[in-house]
């Protein structure tokens, strides 16, 4: 083996690794949270998913799903930990800016900002054009 | 049907779906559309959110297994990312102005070419090729661990696979899916990447652009928490279990069971558009 350099692809791939876990493992624990209390409030509820009315407001936008969750409204719960799956990718991209930096690779710290900057665009800014 | 039952049969339908799309390399994602709005007849666009959650969810599980045993290209990833969630934005935005009869019909399109993709041999590009100086420059060439120990690769024609990956953005966010099959025709067949190569990247890269369309999705109100619920977590566990055994696994006949399967399904949501029944 090799003198390990202090960042390596390969440190950074297995840091990128665990966070991919530990970001999937969190939502999935508060979605399966908010979805036992949604069971038990609502389960006997007929389903219906036949006709699309989209969701309301507070379960659209990132600070109406923190609200209710933290309001501990079983659908607000879920919705939250589905926020957090979303956001796991879009920590990764960030994290990886750092490690790019680290290697001082400037063309991938470059590519890696546009990607960031889309996916911001995506979860906050495109809330406003509806 | 009550949401309890309704929740039940969703997480188990979810669940052979990962396991199937985990084991086949085919994709999940391209079964939960139509296993939703045929069989449970959930309006396609409550289908395309949910699935869209749980395609982040397997591709970020599997792509934590993937990174550490060092096959999927970091660089590759991002580089191609560029192209997937500019192609994701656009997707989500079509999705929010084609009618649901079309999005229907293109989404069985998809699901015969990816049965198409599946049972098509794939032809070996011959193993030395001299290095694509735009490769070199991007620093995309990379190596894997094999058995007979480190193999180099070189990447070729990235005009094409961006391209590519271009439109399989667009397709994942039109459709809800994480088009890992046209992911992995970029890089296998356009780019020259190794097999093994293509399918982790692309894995790496699934959650990134779905993320991409999944914010416009949610801002939209696609993502309805009680149906996302069972389709994620059954999905997910679904996707553990197929990548747990996938490495040892022979899944010759499982591909062609899955890829008649998805033939199947991709007639009947063609079907269901053109009668205007979706």
């Amino acid at each position: 083996m090799p003198v390990q350099k202090e960042w390596t692809d390969q440190k950074i791939e297995n840091i990128v690794g665990n966070l991919l876990r530990a970001g999937v493992i969190l939502s999935a624990v508060v979605v399966l949270c908010g979805g036992v209390l949604y069971l038990i409030k609502y389960g006997h509820v007929p389903a219906d998913y036949r006709i699309f009315r989209g969701e309301p407001t507070d379960l659209k936008s990132v600070s109406g799903i923190v609200r209710d969750a933290f309001a501990l409204h079983s659908r607000g719960i879920i919705q939250l930990g589905l926020l957090l799956l979303i956001a796991t990718p879009v920590a990764r991209v960030a994290f990886s800016i750092f490690g790019f930096a680290e290697e001082e690779d400037r063309m991938y710290v470059a590519f890696t900002v546009i990607v960031l900057l889309i996916l911001l665009y995506s979860l906050i800014g495109s809330a406003s054009e509806v | 049907m009550n949401i309890l039952e309704f929740t039940l049969l969703v997480w188990v339908g979810a669940l052979v779906a990962g396991l199937l799309g985990a084991l086949t390399g085919i994709g999940g994602g391209v079964v939960l559309v139509p296993l939703l709005t045929i069989f449970f007849k959930v309006d396609i666009r409550y289908a395309i959110g949910a699935s869209l959650v749980s395609v982040i969810a397997t591709s970020s599980g599997a792509a934590a297994a993937y990174v550490k045993e060092g096959f999927s290209n970091i660089r590759i990833g991002m580089f191609l990312e560029i192209a997937t969630t500019l192609g994701a934005l656009l997707g989500a935005f079509l999705a929010t102005k084609v009618p649901t009869t079309a999005i229907a019909i293109i989404f069985g399109v998809m699901l015969l070419y990816s049965a198409f993709l599946a049972r098509r041999p794939r032809p070996r590009p011959p193993a030395d090729e001299s290095p694509d100086p735009l490769a070199t420059r991007l620093r995309l060439n990379g190596s894997f661990p094999t058995p007979e120990g480190t193999r180099h690769y070189n990447v070729r024609n990235i005009p094409t696979g961006f391209s590519l990956m271009f439109g399989a953005g667009t397709l994942s966010g039109l459709l809800g899916i994480g088009s890992g099959a046209v992911k992995v025709v970029a890089m296998d067949q356009a780019m020259k990447i190794p097999f093994k190569v293509s399918t982790t990247t692309s894995n790496f890269m699934i959650g990134v652009t779905a993320a991409a369309s999944a914010g416009v999705y949610l801002n939209r109100g696609y993502i309805d928490p009680g149906l996302s619920m069972p389709v994620m977590l059954g999905v997910l566990a679904g996707s553990v279990l197929g990548t747990r055994i996938l490495m040892k696994a022979d899944t010759k006949l499982l591909r062609l069971v899955f890829s008649v399967v998805i033939l199947l399904l991709g007639l009947e949501m063609i079907y269901k558009g053109l009668a205007g029944r979706i």
